[in-house]
């Protein structure tokens, strides 16, 4: 039964968040509180699955299921959710270093899996809750205490990576603007397959000059194409700074049949008895 | 009361609704990171924000704000609504008082555009009557701001940050 009177407050725990104040994560938060209230979800019937970062605290932000996992492993655990439970809607956040470095892997098949569910990337652009480190997305030139002369690597730029390896829906938006970000949110839960969701999401604290991405950032300048060459040729003359949905695809979503477990955990761990 | 009259009473609702609740959830951030004095204004921005969504409901006779999230703006938020991204845990009450004097300006703007625009002749008196509501706070927080002592010279200085590359 869809509830009409659910609004955004009944999305949000009463945890209260320690983010630094100014950080980009409160923008995801409350646009995802919005995105669920307008998609009138029973927050039951909901999951919100992380991995390890400041952004992947968010589960204990929500008020739905959560699940806050191990690092880079968010979108594992997301996928055993989804193919276990159809029901649920599974949404799937973290950041670029849980995303992109340690669960690099998980992203690309991810991606290809086309699994019914939603990730959602806060990208700093840096490692935030180990206080700087430089991450895939980093540009090759920033410097900072613990990277004097920068990486030298170019970044990934991962909604190419998203297209390229099979994701059926890919946008971005940007926490300055947590309406814009809700829509495309509430987009990326309803299209069929898996959804990714890449969010400019300033560190004030390691990347105190992301503040300045509201001047930077071009709201509804990508336009859904539904050709993945079309989506492929502007998404490499992009700039990191244009918001929308880059592309909206309709290859089938992958959902392998649900049955009863071959095993029971008694008999998994009689394999691994001494 | 025309349809019309009563969708603009029901925006200008949730915009006070809206800026209330994001002064009520800066107010906890601050509380999160020990600043006290800001946090304290941050909480009295959200009452008196929220005494003007009061207002508007005991003048309409409802009895609970609309959804501020059902509405969309020409800003990316409502224009009375504090940016998240416009925090530091360090700020003092001048910029607080700073921010909060941003959001009545482009409160009052948005009205007085409405006051003049080529609208229905009843929206645009509610609008005005609007637009004097939000100059008189602009003036009450000039008032407040210039009682208030500037920031100190190195108020971002932290000697020991709660997170900081060791
Ligand atoms: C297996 C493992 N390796 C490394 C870490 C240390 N670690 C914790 S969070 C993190 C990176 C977080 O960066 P990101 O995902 O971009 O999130 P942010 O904090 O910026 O939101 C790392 C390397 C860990 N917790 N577990
Ligand atoms: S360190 Fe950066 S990412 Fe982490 S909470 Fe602070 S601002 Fe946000």
């Amino acid at each position: 039964m869809i509830d009409m009177t659910l609004t955004p407050a009944h999305y949000k725990s009463d945890v209260k968040p320690v983010w630094c104040p100014g950080c980009g994560d409160f923008g995801v938060l409350n646009a995802l509180a919005k995105a669920l209230a307008k998609l009138a979800l029973r927050p039951e019937d909901v999951a919100v699955v992380s991995g390890i970062g400041c952004s992947s605290r968010i589960p204990a932000y929500t008020s739905a299921y959560g699940f806050h996992g191990v690092h880079g492993r968010a979108l594992a655990v997301g996928t055993g959710l989804k193919v276990a439970r159809p029901d649920l809607t599974v949404v799937v956040t973290g950041g670029d270093g849980d995303g992109y470095s340690i669960g690099g892997n998980h992203f690309l098949h991810a991606c290809r899996r086309n699994v019914d569910l939603t990730y959602i990337v806060m990208d700093n652009r840096v490692y935030g809750m180990t206080k700087g480190q430089p991450s895939p997305t980093t540009e090759a030139d920033w410097t900072s205490k613990l990277m004097p002369q920068g990486t030298g690597l170019g970044e990934i730029k991962p909604m190419a990576i998203a297209l390229a390896a099979g994701a059926n829906f890919i946008a971005r938006g940007f926490t300055g603007d947590p309406n814009g970000l809700a829509d495309l949110i509430v987009s990326a839960v309803e299209h069929p397959g898996f959804s990714f969701v890449e969010v400019l999401s300033p560190c004030v604290t390691f990347r105190p000059e992301q503040r300045e991405w509201k001047k930077m950032v071009r709201g509804h300048a990508l336009a859904p194409a539904a050709d993945s060459v079309e989506a492929a040729t502007r998404i490499f003359a992009d700039d990191g700074m244009n918001l929308g949905v880059l592309y909206a695809g309709t290859r089938r979503p992958f959902a392998p049949p649900i049955g009863r477990a071959q095993r029971t955990p008694t008999d998994l761990e009689r394999r691994f008895a001494l | 009361m025309k349809q019309a009259v009563l969708d603009f009473m029901a925006r200008a609702c949730a915009m006070e609704a809206e800026a209330a609740e994001r002064y009520a959830e800066l107010a906890e951030q601050m509380w999160a990171f020990h600043n006290r004095e800001v946090a304290k204004l941050f909480g009295k921005l959200a009452r008196i924000e929220g005494l003007h969504r009061d207002q508007i409901l005991e003048k309409m006779g409802w009895t609970e704000a609309p959804d501020p999230s059902a509405f969309r703006w020409e800003t990316p938020e409502g224009p009375e609504t504090t940016d998240y991204g416009e925090l530091h845990y360090l700020m003092q009450a001048r910029h607080a008082l700073e921010l909060a004097l941003h959001n009545e300006r482009r409160a009052a703007e948005y009205y007085e555009r409405l006051s003049e625009a080529d609208i229905p002749e009843d929206i645009r008196r509610e609008a005005a009557e609007m637009a004097e509501e939000e100059r008189e706070h602009v003036r009450l927080i000039e008032v407040w701001l210039a009682k208030t002592p500037d920031p100190d010279a190195r108020w971002d200085e932290d000697l020991d940050p709660p997170v900081s590359v060791d």
